[in-house]
């Protein structure tokens, strides 16, 4: 079996984020790192291939990025992968969710996995769904929010949290499964397999090596346009009220919490 | 024909009300649009009433496709199919984890662009855009769609709105699910696991901070709390403090929430906290400090004893609610 | 134990005992451990500096490359990027950096992101009141014509990027926690564990340390040296020397509606205290950045002795009330602050720079004391040491040899053994206070550090009876738009500490109210509290979050000890 986990590097969470206003787009040169949910994915397929109960011949590391975004993949090997995939091209920039995951699917079309995992968001595109476009594209099932996962020859059975409590699903191989934080607690890589991530095979990728149209990606193939970017509202202090008699600014909450129907 | 598809999520006999809000989103949006609302509920077994029952929200048609119900995918073949068949020019999808997976799912089939955490659409030149928070929620941003556009509302984003409409035509459509959607089978739905609340999915948090002077503090909180039919949350200080588990911790290393009531009892309200709830529909706080930090962005504040505040609210909220 | 009345911190010393702890004698097997050819501990200016001249010259000698094995050189740093636990003003001497990058213009510098502008224009006030200021004539140790504005957080991020071109290995988000210590040598340090919990129990990921061997050690580990300290008690490098004394920086970055046309330097008095019983001693700087997107940014910071008395003495606070200074209004209004930081720096000077080497290992830069506080420069000697460290290693190891004290008469005939023998004796005086000390250390200046004779002492900084004076009563309340509180500073560090990591801070956690009120002003990031229920006097017990900190150090300087947290915690600063 092959697993193959899909990373991003993406800017550190606790860094206030800013818009550059000169291109007008989110300032990502800040500090980068391996996106937190991903190291839940890597996490998992390492439980996957160490849990004996399938045979897995290899985890795979894949990731759309610039040039720093190797890094990812450096620290997906560090945590356990055995390879990675470096998707890159100049013709990728300004893609949009729907953009990314096909070209994501491109590349691993070419892999041919049996299980892929990614973590289910990421901290800048906020956008919680790439797993399941990139399903849509290769043909498989596809799951998020996935917080249990039990794996069997067959298939995968799966806790995911959902609108109305915790629904379990059994789900076929080949699948593509988005985890959540809750799923497991990453390890921290060993000295030594930091250090010898480097040497770990990477294979640099351009979109026409794996069969992707360029009229499909990048601003140019992206059908949304994301722009105009204001302040938020801002939330004026309300109302403050000072507690002399308690009787009644109790009676004075809950006027305000009935005028809102809060009760 | 043009005009909106809204999915409707259906679960035991009733509509989602994220669903419903996106319904009544929906028919506003599509009047001003010129053009019709319909609505789509996948499942096993969905009555006519419930089906029907969105015409109150501004649904001119809802289609009924009969599939496995709670996965994503036979949405997105159901939704599919009907934009092939129709014309839609925009899905719409209310708050909530179904819709992102099946929005994202069916921008892929149709191509189309999508976009998630919206929290307010408005119409320009005959067409639709939609705000979204970014970047933690400092900065808002607005999408264009070239073509079709996918548009997945934030929770509680959509108001609803019964437009006055009697019950929708129910039309039975018959899709064949693609080969990757029959992968997937629900084998139980909906289980609650009582233990751990989950309190990013509450609608009230009574949440304590330091302020409550001692973990017995907490009582108090959790009285309230179950009067109002919500939940406790904790600041980071007091669970580092021992007085209240860490899955209840809100704040940036704990569970970021946007209930529909946040009160705070003892919370200063440093920005630490502050961007874990600062989304939250009605904030109320109660600090004896009038400097306190969150009275710069609460909704109604107090200045006063918790200890003396609370019990009293907590009998208020009961009488209020038996009467 | 108190005199007058009042206590000192350090009748309270912390729980540790750093021979004992930080020490590691046996090696773990061999298969366990990791060998390098030399381990820089810290990616700081001076430790990347090292790692940049080291590989320079092995560049040109394959020989010697090939013999250090896979990993000629490794570079452990604890952040989660070089420089992003760093932080400086800074005004700095261009020769060194120029020295270290022969091929680089100061254009190039400005290109690459760390780099500001020459000084051309400056200017030196005397702030009397909080509303006057006084331009004096600009003295000697603030002359800073065709000295260059620099960001030490950035210029660090290039640095690494050099070291690794070079064939440098970057360890970041790793803690250098033990040094490893055979037959009286040093040979290598060990890295610190992850995965411990709260009570310093092994959670479910738990990973053990590893033992890094090397030829040769660098400690790079800039002002509060963890294993630095463990190096001097063990060799006992402190011998014959002065105390380290040390003070402490609290910096923000601004971006600004109209570019500041000089670089600033104020002498107070004002907002500090006057009356040398409040023990105060410190300046600010305000150092205009234009950065390579043509945005118009103000470095601004306060720099305080931590010598003071009176235990409410902020140097956050003063800095914002420094703010409130018509002067500065001037400048800041109408901006953005986009980045605060704080860090301690050693204030001794030369009679209280330890020992620079030892069996297997030798001190670079800050760890080393290497700063004229008079000037605050600090950053040019962190280079210079790096390239001699550097050239002593190489020459050594090319040799087949182990001795590396060559270096030590090396840094003492440099510019750096030089500037800091000149002002040898400039700041001692101070600390018998402002009024009195300024003529000495005025004498030492224009004498150019012939007078006053000999060598004047320092005393500890923990020594100084404290008490709980009026200095917190002037400070602002942070209006959260021009004035900020601490803990929304330290939010825009980028600090996002695990919740249940151990904690790295030994304090003793209960002791009497002034010691207690000293450290919770003291800290920029809030991470002391004292209960709501203490009693005003007597004992009282000590909260310490220690998950606000932002590692700058001061505690160690004032009766605690900050030892090394978990790798990867801690502040994200990226251009201070």
């Amino acid at each position: 079996m092959k697993i193959a986990v899909l990373v991003k590097e993406v800017p550190d969470a606790a860094v206030t984020k800013r818009i550059d206003p000169s291109t007008g787009r989110m300032d990502r040169g800040g500090e980068k790192n391996l996106n937190p949910y991903d190291t839940h994915a890597i996490e998992a397929a390492m439980q996957v291939k160490e849990g004996g109960v399938v045979e897995v011949d290899e985890v795979v590391a894949v990731t759309m990025g610039p040039e720093t975004a190797v890094r990812a993949l450096h620290k997906a090997v560090s945590l356990g992968a055995d390879r990675s995939v470096h998707l890159t091209d100049p013709a990728l920039t300004g893609s949009d969710v729907a953009a990314t995951g096909y070209a994501l699917a491109q590349v691993l079309k070419a892999e041919s996995p049996d299980l892929v995992l990614l973590g289910q968001q990421s901290d800048d595109g906020e956008c919680y769904t790439i797993g399941a476009v990139v399903a849509e594209h290769l043909g498989m099932p596809s799951l998020t929010q996935v917080i249990a996962m039990e794996v069997s020859a067959e298939g995968l059975k799966c806790e995911r949290q959902a609108e109305y409590g915790y629904d379990t699903v059994q789900v076929d191989f080949p699948a593509v499964i988005s985890v959540g934080d809750a799923i497991n607690e990453p390890r921290y890589p060993s000295r030594k397999a930091i250090m010898g991530a480097k040497k770990k095979p990477l294979d640099t990728k351009a979109t026409g090596d794996v069969g992707i149209e360029a009229d499909k990606v990048g601003e140019a193939g992206s059908k949304v346009v994301c722009g105009d970017y204001k302040a938020p509202p801002q939330k004026a202090g309300g109302e403050i009220i000072e507690d002399e008699d308690t009787n009644e600014t109790v009676e004075k909450i809950v006027n305000w919490l009935d005028e809102r129907k809060l009760i | 024909m043009a005009g909106i598809l809204t999915f409707a999520l259906h679960y035991e006999g009733q509509i989602n009300k994220n669903s419903q809000g996106a319904v009544s989103e929906a028919a506003k949006l599509s009047q001003e649009l010129g053009t019709e609302c319909h609505a789509v509920v996948v499942g096993e077994g969905i009555s006519d009433d419930a089906a029907a029952s969105l015409g109150a929200y501004g649904a001119t048609k809802v289609f009924r496709v009969n599939a496995p119900e709670g996965l994503a995918q036979p949405v997105v073949d159901a939704m599919g199919h009907l934009f092939e068949s129709n014309g839609y020019d925009y899905a719409l999808f209310g708050g909530g984890l179904l819709g992102f997976e099946v929005g994202a799912g069916l921008a892929a089939r149709l191509n189309a662009g999508v976009t998630m955490e919206v929290t307010q659409i408005n119409v320009a030149d005959g067409k639709l855009t939609a705000e979204r928070p970014i970047l933690g929620d400092s900065s808002i941003s607005t999408s264009t769609y070239k073509d079709r556009g996918i548009i997945i509302g934030r929770l509680n984003a959509f108001e609803i709105k019964e437009s006055g409409g009697g019950a929708a035509e129910v039309v039975d459509v018959d899709v064949t699910l693609s080969e990757h959607a029959q992968k997937a089978k629900m084998v139980q739905r909906g289980e609650q696991r009582g233990a751990d609340v989950n309190i990013e999915d509450a609608k009230v948090l009574v949440a304590g901070g330091r302020g409550l002077g001692k973990a017995e503090g907490f009582e108090l909180c959790t009285e309230l709390a179950d009067a109002l039919g919500g939940a406790v949350a904790a600041t980071r200080a007091v669970v580092d403090a021992g007085w209240y588990p860490y899955a209840a911790q809100i704040g940036q290393t704990g569970k970021t929430v946007a209930p529909k009531l946040y009160l705070a009892a003892g919370i200063s309200g440093a920005i630490q906290h502050k961007v874990g709830m600062q989304n939250s529909e009605n904030i109320v706080a109660i600090n004896k400090d009038a400097n306190a930090p969150i009275f710069e962005f609460s909704d109604l504040g107090i200045v006063g004893d918790l200890n003396k505040i609370l019990p009293k609210l907590t009998e208020a909220v009961k009488a209020k609610k038996g009467a | 134990m108190s005199r007058n009345g009042h206590s000192a911190p350090s009748d309270f010393p912390p729980p540790v005992d750093s021979v004992d702890e930080f020490v590691k004698r046996e090696l773990d097997a061999e298969d366990e451990r990791i060998e390098v050819g030399v381990a820089i501990v810290g990616g700081g200016t001076a430790g990347l500096a090292t790692a940049n001249r080291l590989l320079q010259l092995l560049g040109d000698d394959p020989e010697l490359m090939e013999q250090l094995g896979e990993v000629p050189v490794a570079v452990i740093e604890k952040a989660k990027t070089c420089g992003g636990h760093n932080l400086s003003g800074a005004v700095m001497r261009p020769g060194p950096l120029q020295e270290l990058y022969p091929d680089m213009t100061r254009e190039q510098w400005r290109e690459q992101g760390f780099a500001f502008g020459e000084v051309t224009k400056e200017a030196v006030y005397l702030t009397p009141t909080a509303k006057r200021s006084i331009r004096i004539p600009v003295p000697p140790p603030f002359k800073n014509h065709g000295n260059e504005v620099v960001s030490v957080a950035a210029l660090n991020r290039y640095q690494q990027a050099q070291a690794e071109e070079g064939g440098a290995y970057i360890l970041t988000e790793t803690a250098a926690s033990q040094l490893l210590v055979s037959d009286g040598r040093v040979v290598g340090v060990r890295s610190g564990d992850k995965g411990r919990g709260k009570d310093g129990e092994p959670l479910g990921n738990f990973e053990p340390g590893t033992d890094i061997t090397a030829k040769a050690t660098v400690l790079a580990e800039g002002c509060w040296g963890h294993l630095t300290g463990a190096a001097i008690r063990e060799f006992n490098l402190g011998e014959g020397r002065e105390p380290q004394v040390w003070e402490l920086g609290v910096k923000e970055v601004w971006k600004v509606t109209k570019p500041l046309d000089r670089l600033i330097h104020t002498m107070g008095p004002w907002p500090l205290k006057i009356n040398p019983k409040y023990g105060q001693v410190g300046g600010t700087w305000i150092y205009p950045m234009k950065n390579e997107k043509g945005e118009d940014l103000v470095s601004i910071g306060f720099v305080v002795e931590l010598d003071y008395a009176d235990a409410t003495t902020s140097v956050h606070d003063l800095l914002q009330l420094f703010k409130t200074h018509p002067l500065v209004r001037e400048i800041l209004e109408g901006g953005e602050r986009i980045a605060w930081g704080a860090k301690a720096l050693p204030g001794g000077g030369y009679f209280s720079m330890p020992k620079l080497t030892m069996p297997g290992a030798l001190l670079v830069g800050d760890s080393a004391g290497m700063v004229d506080t008079l000037a605050l420069k600090g950053v040019h000697h962190c280079i210079k040491a790096g390239i001699l460290a550097a050239e002593q290693i190489y020459a050594t190891l090319k040799a087949g040899g182990t001795d590396l004290s060559g270096y030590e008469d090396a840094v003492e005939e440099s510019s750096i053994g030089k500037e800091l023998y000149e002002v040898r004796n400039a700041r001692q005086p101070l600390q018998k206070g402002l009024m009195l000390g300024a003529p000495i250390s005025g004498l030492a200046q224009i004498t150019k550090g012939k007078l006053p004779p000999g060598r004047l002492s320092w005393h500890r900084n923990d020594d100084k009876e404290v008490f709980v004076g009026d200095t917190h009563e002037s400070y602002p309340k942070p209006d959260g738009k021009y004035t900020f509180d601490k803990l929304s500073s330290v939010f825009i560090t980028g600090n996002a500490t695990r919740d249940d990591a151990p904690n790295h801070i030994r304090v003793q956690k209960r002791v009497p109210r002034e010691v207690a009120e000293t450290w919770k002003w003291m800290c920029p990031a809030g991470v002391y509290e004292i209960p709501d229920d203490a009693p005003e006097t007597g004992d009282v017990d000590v909260i310490v979050n220690y998950t606000n900190c932002v590692q700058c150090g001061a505690i160690t300087a004032k009766g605690g000890r900050l030892t090394t947290p978990e790798g990867g915690d801690g502040p994200l600063y990226q251009i201070t």
